[in-house]
């Protein structure tokens, strides 16, 4: 807390001083607020001991005794609260880190069919951005629900659009490659593949800058990324083990799958917080001055190098910081998931709650996650923010 | 009612609120407040008929209800003074603990964890259930082993997701819980079609299946019963006044079965000369003093409600909707486990 005041000439202990009255105000403020804490904090403490309501963290290394019905890791009802709710966590990442990847590319795509010349394109754009940005989420994901539940084929006559691949009720259900000693390689090509990519790309940007000569970097890099994989695959001894999804009498069991729930999930958050983006989007293209256009036009760069190296660059400084915010209101609407089944950390929290009867406990630990989440993905964004911002020489 | 998962957090913090801003709790409050207020406020279940549920004129009935009544009767003279609050099973106790609440009377399972840590006491059970499946007809399931591998829908915040899990891992069958926040959710994905098997208390499935299956015929409810279930009222700590009237209430409507006093015969019994009846009823003893009542105290509860067997006959028995077997429910003279400790 710095005060906006001219600087200070000497420090006094007198209410003449405006520095002082500052510093008396300012530590009146923080005590008033560290006292109705403490209150608030032992009136709890106090009336729960009097109620007979017991309280700690000491629940967090107790079994949980409850099984999750779908994780990025295996989890065992043996198995602690804590681990439950890192298993939730992942839940929760794994459908807010897809969701932004997926929003994102939806939402630019989105945005910039909203400035397109073609009428059609144009108006549907501006349709799904008002459907989807008018809507509420809930409902939203309700809808979505109801489509997975209600119209798709109940898991006995599940639809095979490709043989081992079904989608019914239960979810998308598909083959996976079983794993073998071999797959290592196959990780290591693809990271030295991903190693020669950055290679080629930094020769390229060399070569441009001493002989003014542009050099693709997308295709090949991708090339040799790939290139890397199956190598590595072959000299790992080509394993092609697949476990593929079994009907039995009751089920489809094996192979990966994707629950409804968790589809549910994605689809819904994608499509809503897509809607937001695409107008960020737009404004930020917007945003940019007509006049650079017609200068990148006079030095015969091409539409796609004058997007590319004239228009985005700007354009990004202007998207960036309330992107970052619809990347955190995406990971927080996450928690919605509780009203379709899909076991996130909220969920977790809300059966740790009642069956230990840990209320505050719970509730912080949720909140203290989120915050997390929240503060790392601002620094994430912000950091990205210094890097587009105008590089003054 | 759709709870969205929005109000249950609302609803969380507000309780949370409430115990961080109130002041202490003190013995013997609740009774004072109760008259003073002139109302019970009751927790009940919104959506389970049978045991409660409120007909489009927002009149409730119901096993659960029935008890809150009958309190009701015993301490305002009146059945109809009750505020009802809606819960979900994830909201119950926090509301009860924060004082919403007088008495949550809400299927509820008493458990040691509940009964010693939640800040509650349960007073006894008004219905001994047990978890069981319910499966479509159509699957042509007929046990709880053929369940292998099965998607189970299932109510969060309940015993039931616990006694899944150990069931599950117990008989090896592998089965998948979708977890749901609301009774109506958990519904809804059952009917749908979602999950294979739809678990909780049997009464509960019961009173799911003919209240919300489009043919009742079409869903099979499994004979397995995995769990033991008594489900009953609880009171906040803390209030032992208030917890023996609610307690001696319910032992009140079970010894009236015993001795045939009904709700229809109750003021005809006023003049009976079993000294038994003459008690419950307080022609002779004041059985009422030593609780802080009056000595008409039973006499209004059972004149309110009826006796257990016909609470019981009414709500959920064999000529309801619902078609329960008395079963565990029968008085402990004719097989079942309805004791009640002699009013005396």
């Amino acid at each position: 807390m710095t005060s906006s005041s001219p600087p200070p000439k000497a420090r006094s202990f007198s209410w003449r001083s405006k520095s002082f009255r500052n510093l008396v105000y300012q530590l009146t403020a923080v005590a008033l607020v560290i006292a109705l804490g403490a209150y608030l904090m032992h009136n709890t403490l106090q009336n729960m001991r009097l109620r007979g309501i017991q309280s700690g963290f000491d629940f967090i290394a107790q079994p949980a005794g409850f099984s999750i019905g779908e994780s990025v890791v295996p989890f065992d009802s043996a198995e602690s609260y804590g681990k439950a709710f890192l298993v939730g966590l992942s839940n929760t990442l794994r459908v807010a880190i897809i969701g932004v990847v997926l929003a994102t590319l939806l939402g630019t795509l989105v945005g910039i069919g909203r400035l397109s010349h073609n009428f059609l394109l144009r108006t549907l754009c501006g349709a799904y951005v008002e459907v989807f940005r008018n809507v509420p989420l809930l409902l939203q994901l309700f809808i979505w629900y109801f489509v997975m539940t209600e119209l798709l084929p109940p898991i006995e006559t599940a639809m095979q659009p490709v043989a081992g691949v079904f989608f019914s009720k239960n979810g998308l259900q598909y083959p996976i490659p079983l794993w073998a000693s071999g797959h290592w390689l196959t990780l290591a090509g693809l990271l030295a593949g991903g190693v020669g990519a950055w290679a080629w790309a930094r020769a390229a940007r060399s070569h441009l800058y001493a002989t003014g000569l542009i050099r693709p970097v997308f295709w090949p890099g991708l090339g040799i990324v790939v290139a890397g994989g199956l190598l590595g695959w072959l000299v790992g001894g080509a394993p092609g083990g697949l476990d593929i999804p079994e009907k039995t009498e009751l089920n489809v069991v094996g192979g990966g799958a994707v629950t409804p729930e968790f589809l549910t999930m994605l689809i819904g958050l994608t499509v809503y917080t897509a809607s937001y983006i695409a107008e960020i989007v737009r404004g930020g293209i917007q945003a940019v001055p007509f006049g650079q256009h017609e200068a990148a036009a006079a030095l015969g760069l091409s539409r796609r190098m004058e997007v590319r190296l004239v228009q985005m660059p700007q354009a990004l400084r202007v998207i960036i910081p309330p992107l970052t915010s619809q990347y955190l209101n995406l990971t927080k609407n996450s928690s919605l998931a509780v009203a379709v089944g899909y076991p996130d950390l909220v969920s977790i929290s809300n059966t740790s709650l009642n069956q230990t009867g840990r209320a505050i406990e719970c509730i912080a630990l949720v909140m203290a996650c989120y915050l997390t989440l929240s503060l790392l993905t601002a620094a994430f964004m912000n950091a990205y923010n210094k890097r587009s911002l105008i590089k003054e020489r | 009612m759709t709870k969205t998962p929005l109000k249950t957090a609302l609803g969380a913090l507000i309780a949370l609120g409430a115990l961080a801003a109130t002041l202490p709790a003190q013995a013997g409050k609740t009774i004072d407040t109760i008259k003073q207020r002139g109302q019970l406020v009751c927790g009940v279940n919104p959506s389970l008929p049978g045991f409660s549920a409120a007909d489009s004129q927002g009149n409730w009935a119901g096993l659960d209800v029935d008890v809150c009544k009958a309190v009701a009767a015993t301490l305002l003279s009146d059945a109809s003074k009750i505020k009802w609050v809606p819960l979900n099973a994830a909201q119950r106790f926090a509301a009860l603990q924060a004082g919403e609440i007088d008495i949550l009377s809400r299927n509820t399972t008493w458990t040691l964890t509940r009964d010693a840590s939640l800040g509650l006491h349960f007073t006894g059970a008004t219905y001994y259930d047990g978890q069981g499946f319910m499966v479509t007809k159509k699957s042509k399931i007929s046990s709880a082993k053929q369940l292998k591998g099965a998607t189970v829908c299932v109510q969060s915040g309940t015993t039931t997701e616990k006694n899944l899990t150990d069931y599950s891992k117990a008989a090896g069958l592998n089965m998948k819980s979708v977890v749901f926040e609301t009774q109506e959710a958990t519904n809804k994905a059952y009917f749908s079609g979602r999950c294979q098997a739809y678990t909780t208390d049997a009464s509960g499935l019961a009173s799911v299946r003919n209240k919300e299956a489009g043919n009742p015929e079409d869903h099979v409810i499994l004979p397995e019963l995995i769990s033991k279930e008594p489900l009953g009222p609880s009171v906040r700590r803390g209030d032992d006044e208030f917890f023996a009237i609610v307690k001696w209430v319910v032992f009140a409507l079970v010894e009236a079965e015993e001795y045939g006093i009904t709700q229809a015969n109750v003021d005809q019994m006023k003049t009976s000369t079993d000294p038994v009846v003459q008690r419950i009823l307080g022609t002779s003893e004041d059985t009422g003093k030593l609780l802080g009542l009056d000595k008409d105290w039973a006499y209004r509860a059972i004149k309110a409600t009826g006796n257990y067997g016909e609470i019981f006959e009414r709500n959920v028995g064999p000529k309801s909707a619902l078609k329960l077997p008395r079963g565990a429910n029968n008085l402990w003279n004719k097989g079942g486990f309805m004791y009640a400790p002699p009013v005396r």
